[in-house]
């Protein structure tokens, strides 16, 4: 799928089969279930119920109730992963003033999901597994840190995610790895650019107006191209790169370590 | 010989040039003391070196009779003063010119009184708002409006106040609404006759909105005109229960005048709370209509409501631009209205009938019209797109109308949806009254979207969220004769002039110079900040200027040398 606009004309065609894809999104094929990466809703319903019998009691119906806490919003004082989580539940803190919980299975990892879900029954809840394990696959089976650079490290041509963590939702993250199509935001679209001097230019943009086009190119080179200028000028709609090959639970702990990633370090 | 020929005639020459600048310098001098009386704005079409009113005339046209600048030599255009506005945010005045003397304000309520030829400031007068203050969308002011010796400027304090125009000092300061009530004022004041006209903000707050008249010469209220009718008024059952008292319908945009018909016509705001109508039910009126007002008096001549009962907030706050045409065969006192809600109107202004409607931009709120152009309604589903999206696919920008080319001219957003979301909300005085929320529909989750102005240089949300075409439209068809896109949304009005100019703005920092017949880009430059007004034209000492304020700067053009 490509894309074509030369000079200032764009065809209403394209910007139309743009919106259809997002509005058809739903129905996309995908490599991997998103499900697989996912509580049920099923699930968050019975953590609804755990929840309002055992914890709204200290917690609140918000969940911010306990200071430096907000369970709707992610913010824990230590715990990170689900497995945190769970072991704060069922082995209790701070000498009993969380109390440890002695849960059913479906119960368990039904709050968890209910937490997730940012205390929303009808919201998603995204698996979020171990960041350390998530680091080692980011550099290593993952294959990210061949295109992405985070704090400092790694090359420019793809987006540098040191601050991916605070500028994506987990569900924005998980669908960037299971189907990127759908989740590639339109200025990381892939450009593929022809000059009069017969030069072919492949990068991503980083500004565009009405005359002119700023990208960074396969060479981490700036360049800066007036569009009369141009030959061609395409846009793929397609991304860069296709779904991950990671397992549902490998995700959930790369989700794990991008989230660590708030561009402070 | 021949040296010390062209010697003496150099000297004559330079003594020539010396006696013509004394001569010019003292006429401007007489000029800028000059009063500009109701005829010399009624008339502005005879001074095309001046721009008299916020829209150049009273028929809104912003169509200029200056020809210096055409299409030949306008890539000579140079850079020749600018200046710097000292204050941050979206700078939205329009200036106006009398006699080599600009007026124009700066936020939040900054009056200066500035040469014209050199830019540098006579006079600044500086009035601080009543810290209670309270606007949607930033500390606006679009600009003054002259009449006699006196420039007279709207707060967002919600106060009228009239300035000795040659010193800067306040004449007088009336009180036009509550402040407390959230009521503010950042339009431009039109002046006629005797009186200056003035409509008050705040559709986000349950306001009840008002165009009210002031005496020029003292401050003394004239009359004053709800857009809400009160008990016992025809409209008031377009209302239910007490909804009418803080039922929005504002009025934020300069409004127009055709003296033949003694009437005054005003573009009406947005009903509130904002997007929840079915808390409010009814047609609302005359919220999102234009209304017909007898200038003497106040009183409703006639109305067109365009968007009855809108949960969309398309306030119909756009200029009415006015012409009298040859309409498709028929004499016509016509309007020409592009609407926030997506449909291009001309109406016939003696009467308010409604002579064509078409879309102009993708339009799903509404499947249609009906003969008397009343609006056939389709709801979005809860959680699906409306186009267009709150902005609108035009809002306050002005447009402009040439008469030698017929057509009409003006930004709007295409491609560009929001999703709306309603509540109840109950209404507490002086505070945002909204009903509920909307966001922009946008390609992928989190990607950033298009704000109410801009602030980054860098585009990251691109033309996928929506982008500005400059649309010329042919009155006789309602159609669309060409566009000129471009990759950002714009929010910038229009100029053309007798030399078929088009010139205009856009958010992404471009002054843009067009051919107004077909289209075709002449001339183009990258002024760096956002231009969210129109550009005007004048002369002085026979040099005709262009200006236009981008970012933070008043740039002002004229050609090489
Ligand atoms: C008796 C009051 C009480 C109840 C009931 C309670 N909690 Fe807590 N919870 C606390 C307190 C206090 C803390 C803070 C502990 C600390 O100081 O580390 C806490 C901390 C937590 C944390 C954050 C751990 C971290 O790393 O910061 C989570 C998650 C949590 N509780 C979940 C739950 C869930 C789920 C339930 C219900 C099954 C629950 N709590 C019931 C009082 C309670
Ligand atoms: C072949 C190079 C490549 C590899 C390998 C790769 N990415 Fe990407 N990624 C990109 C590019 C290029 C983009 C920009 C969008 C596009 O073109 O698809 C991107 C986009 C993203 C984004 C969205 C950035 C934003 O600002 O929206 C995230 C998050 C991301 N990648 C994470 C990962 C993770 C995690 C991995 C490893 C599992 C990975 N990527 C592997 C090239 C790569």
């Amino acid at each position: 799928m490509s894309k074509q606009i030369r000079g200032l004309r764009r065809s209403r065609i394209r910007l139309f089969s743009v919106i259809v894809t997002l509005t058809a999104l739903p129905c996309l094929s995908q490599a991997q279930e998103i499900g697989d990466h996912q509580y049920t809703s099923e699930a968050i319903q019975a953590g609804l119920r755990v929840y309002s019998r055992e914890c709204a009691l200290c917690h609140g119906p918000q969940g911010d109730l306990v200071s430096g806490i907000n369970l709707a919003r992610g913010e824990f004082r230590s715990a990170q992963s689900d497995d945190d989580l769970r072991s704060v539940i069922t082995e209790g803190r701070a000498q009993g003033q969380m109390p440890a919980f002695d849960l059913r299975e479906s119960e368990l990892s039904g709050v968890i999901a209910y937490i997730r879900a940012g205390l929303d029954p009808d919201g998603i809840a995204i698996r979020i597994g171990d960041a350390v394990r998530g680091l080692a696959l980011f550099q290593g089976k993952g294959e990210c840190a061949s295109c992405h650079r985070v704090n400092g490290v790694g090359p420019r041509t793809a987006p540098d995610l040191s601050a991916i963590g605070v500028e994506r939702s987990p569900a924005n993250l998980q669908l960037n790895l299971v189907d990127p199509a759908a989740a590639i935001l339109p200025i990381n679209r892939p450009v593929r650019i022809v000059t009069r001097n017969e030069e072919t230019i492949i990068g991503r943009r980083l500004n565009e107006d009405t005359y002119t086009v700023q990208l960074i190119d396969s060479n981490e080179r700036l360049r800066s191209l007036i569009k009369a200028d141009l030959v061609t000028y395409e846009i793929s709609e397609a991304p860069s790169k296709g779904p991950t090959n990671l397992t549902p639970a490998e995700v959930a702990d790369v989700i794990a370590y991008l989230l660590t990633l708030d561009g402070e370090s | 010989m021949n040296t010390l020929n062209t010697g003496i005639a150099k000297l004559v020459k330079s003594a020539l040039k010396g006696c013509l600048a004394l001569l010019l310098a003292g006429q401007s001098l007489y000029l800028a003391n000059a009063q500009v009386p109701y005829d010399r704005i009624l008339n502005a079409a005879d001074e095309p070196q001046n721009w008299l009113t916020y829209n150049g005339g009273y028929m809104s046209q912003r169509y200029s009779l200056l020809d210096q600048i055409n299409q030949d030599n306008v890539g000579d255009l140079e850079l020749k003063w600018v200046l710097q506005n000292q204050v941050f945010g979206a700078w939205q005045s329009n200036p106006i010119v009398v006699d080599g003397i600009m007026y124009v304000t700066e936020r939040p309520n900054s009056v200066m009184a500035v040469d014209a030829i050199t830019g540098r400031v006579f006079w600044k007068y500086v009035h601080t708002p009543d810290e209670r203050a309270r606007v949607c969308c930033g500390a606006n002011n679009r600009g003054v409006a002259v009449l006699d010796d006196r420039v007279f400027m709207g707060t967002l304090d919600a106060r009228l106040i009239a300035l000795d125009r040659i010193n800067g000092e306040v004449l007088w300061d009336a009180e036009v609404g509550d402040v407390a009530l959230a009521n503010s004022v950042t339009m431009a004041p039109l002046a006629v006759k005797d009186k200056v006209l003035v409509g008050i903000g705040g559709g986000e707050f349950g306001i009840r909105g008002y165009v009210a008249a002031y005496y020029a010469d003292t401050g003394e209220q004239a009359w004053k005109t709800y857009t809400i009718p009160g008990p016992g008024e025809p409209g008031h059952d377009s209302w239910q229960d007490d909804d009418w008292m803080h039922g929005g319908a504002p009025v934020w945009i300069t409004g127009s005048f055709d003296a033949e018909q003694n009437q005054v016509y005003w573009g009406v705001g947005n009903p509130g709370p904002d997007w929840n109508n079915e808390q409010r039910p009814g047609d609302n009126l005359y919220s999102d209509s234009v209304i017909a007002l007898d200038v003497d008096t106040g009183e409703l001549e006639w109305y067109f409501q365009f968007t009855p009962n809108d949960p969309y907030d398309y306030d119909a706050v756009q200029v009415p631009v006015l012409a009298d045409l040859n309409w498709n065969g028929m004499p016509k006192k016509v309007m020409m209205w592009a609407n926030r809600n997506g449909y291009f109107y001309v109406l016939d202004r003696t009467s308010g009938e409604c002579l064509v409607a078409k879309p102009y931009v993708r339009v799903n709120w509404s499947s249609g019209l009906d003969e008397n152009c009343r609006p056939i309604i389709t709801p979005q589903p809860d959680g699906m797109p409306t186009y267009p999206g709150n902005q609108g696919g035009t809002n306050w920008y002005p447009p402009s109308f040439s008469p030698r080319t017929g057509l009409f001219y003006f930004s709007a957003w295409e491609d560009y949806a929001t999703i709306y979301r309603s509540e109840e909300q109950e209404y507490t005085p002086g505070r945002a009254f909204l009903g509920g929320g909307f966001s922009v529909l946008a390609p992928a989750p989190d990607a950033p979207t298009i704000g109410i102005g801009r602030t980054n240089p860098v585009n990251n949300w691109t033309d996928e969220v929506g982008h500005a075409s400059l649309k010329a439209m042919d009155p006789n068809t309602g159609e669309e004769v060409w566009e000129f896109e471009q990759y950002d949304v714009s929010d910038s009005g229009m100029l053309t002039t007798v030399t078929d100019l088009l010139i205009t703005g856009g958010r992404e920092g471009y002054f843009h110079v067009l051919d107004a017949k077909s289209g075709e880009l002449l001339y183009h430059k990258n002024l760096g900040g956002q231009i969210v007004m129109a550009p005007v034209t004048y002369m002085v000492d026979g040099v005709q200027y262009v200006s236009i304020i981008s970012g933070n700067s008043l740039f002002t053009f004229a050609l090489k040398g």
